[in-house]
């Protein structure tokens, strides 16, 4: 005859583990981010280089962050940039923009803002009229403003 | 310009040591409240300028960069002896628009646009008001029990979390402030400031808000206007 | 109520590369918020722009979630001819906008 106690004691082992603990969102993230830029660029190697990606290292509020992508590129019918693409690693989903240009861009450079969600790499992918891929990395410090509307510092 | 205006007291910062929240930020957010085209602030300006006709402001007092200047400038003021805040003053023939309305940030900013480069300067008719806000400024509160001159004149410049303390001088309300990723008011702002240190919420519009508005006001008397500004 | 802001050169030389700033009002909700009871708040974003110069694309650009709210986006094309350069921004909600500036290329 089994006491409560045993049986209580029984059920800790028979629950599935990996049920228990928590997803390792950092990993999930990393995931995503391959699987993006997977999509976007498929099997061809990306190589760094031609891209250059600027943004504050320093960030004062992940919510409004402006990022500029600029690409050496004579912009000809022959030879041009395709698209700019750039993801981060550590947002909720992996996209923050895509950029499609042209020849008639006349210059490949592109500004905007965007949300970093927090300290992390941020990534820059161009793609050539020719099929290669040439990016740029930043490592970003992003970090809270005080006094918030709710919650926290 | 410093030589008419009376001195600190102890324990203020000196005159000549204060400084804009402008300073505190990054040389990127400054860009951003610098763009005088694409800033985040613009289209609150674009509407507070479409408003200032569509409402009839214009029927009184004509083209706003003329009659405006220096009007944001010299509030919180008295009128028929109450205290009012820029925000009051612009709803006093539009009553029915709320505050942190996007018609009554719109149309603040674009009144407060127009004393852009203006040094602040409060009456000092309101004295009475003045020394409330000091005494608020001054009082420890909240759960936190901390004053706000505890940060903004003893601490500012050291680091609270990552962040730069700054001296809170309400040179650019209405701002665009990253955090909301809009325009919200000053009384917003203290909103935020109380809820930091754990500490009742009054209301825009009240009395203790007034009053510290006022007070904020002739502290940074003499700095210039920035409105609207952008803030982290 | 201004919704967008178009920044285009009025006049340009023939081949001269130009820029064009962009900003559009929008709270750009990512999805992943939740109210103070814990309800996802819906995705609401604009997820394109598109600017066309006498008609021919000459920009797209597909938005996401981490753009930041009010979008701002800035790209450069080359002053080929006189004529008038068209902008749509389209998202979630049925959301449209449309913006035209004209421009003089001599």
């Amino acid at each position: 005859m089994i006491t409560r106690r045993a049986f209580l004691f029984l059920g800790l082992f028979v629950g599935s583990a990996r049920a228990q603990l928590p997803p390792n969102i950092g990993e999930l993230r990393k995931k995503a981010l391959d699987e993006a830029i997977r999509k976007v660029v498929g099997n061809a190697q990306v190589r760094t280089g031609k891209v250059k990606l600027e943004l504050p290292p320093l960030i004062d509020n992940g919510n409004t962050v402006p990022l500029s992508v600029s690409v050496e590129s004579p912009m000809t019918a022959a030879d041009h940039v395709r698209a700019i693409h750039v993801f981060t690693e550590k947002n909720p989903q992996p996209y923050v923009v895509s950029a499609y240009l042209g020849p008639r861009a006349g210059r490949a450079r592109i500004s905007t803002r965007a949300r970093i969600a927090d300290t992390g790499v941020v990534t820059a992918i161009a793609q050539m009229s020719d099929g290669s891929f040439w990016s740029d990395s930043v490592k970003v410090i992003v970090t809270l403003s005080a006094c918030l509307e709710e919650g926290l510092i | 310009m410093l030589a008419g205006l009376p001195a600190a007291a102890a324990g203020e910062i000196p005159l000549a040591e204060r400084r804009s929240g402008y300073e505190f930020m990054s040389r990127e957010t400054r860009a951003m409240q610098d763009d005088a085209v694409t800033g985040p602030a613009v289209l609150w300006l674009l509407d507070g300028e479409a408003l200032w006709g569509k409402l009839g402001c214009v029927s009184c007092h004509g083209d706003a960069k003329n009659s405006m200047k220096g009007v944001a400038a010299r509030y919180p003021a008295l009128v028929d002896g109450k205290l009012v805040n820029l925000e009051q003053q612009v709803r006093h023939k539009a009553p029915a628009l709320a505050y942190e309305s996007r018609e009554l940030l719109a149309l603040t900013a674009h009144v407060a646009r127009q004393s852009r480069g203006i040094p602040i300067q409060i009456n000092e008719k309101t004295k009475p008001f003045i020394d409330a806000g000091r005494a608020f400024f001054h009082r420890r509160q909240g759960q936190l029990n901390l004053a706000c001159a505890q940060c903004h004149d003893d601490n500012w410049g050291k680091k609270l979390a990552g962040n730069t303390i700054p001296q809170a001088h309400p040179t650019g309300y209405p701002i665009y402030r990253l955090e909301w990723q809009t325009v919200g008011s000053l009384a917003r702002r203290f909103r935020n400031c109380l809820t930091g240190i754990r500490a009742e919420l009054y209301a825009p519009g009240s009395p203790e808000f007034l009053e510290l508005e006022l007070y904020l006001m002739w502290r940074a008397r003499g700095m210039k206007l920035e409105s609207p500004a952008v803030r982290p | 109520m201004a919704r967008v802001v178009v920044n285009v050169p009025a006049q340009a030389k023939r081949g001269e590369v130009i820029e064009i700033r962009t900003l559009a009002g929008h709270p750009m909700e990512t999805g992943f918020r939740r109210t103070q009871l814990g309800e996802l708040i819906p995705r609401d974003i604009i997820r394109s722009l598109v600017c066309t110069y006498n008609g021919a694309e000459i920009f797209r650009a597909d938005l996401h979630p981490a753009m930041a709210a009010n979008p701002l986006i800035t790209f450069t094309t080359v002053a080929t001819e006189s004529g008038t350069l068209e902008f749509r921004w389209t998202g979630d909600n049925g959301y449209s906008a449309t913006q035209t500036a004209a421009i003089k290329v001599v």
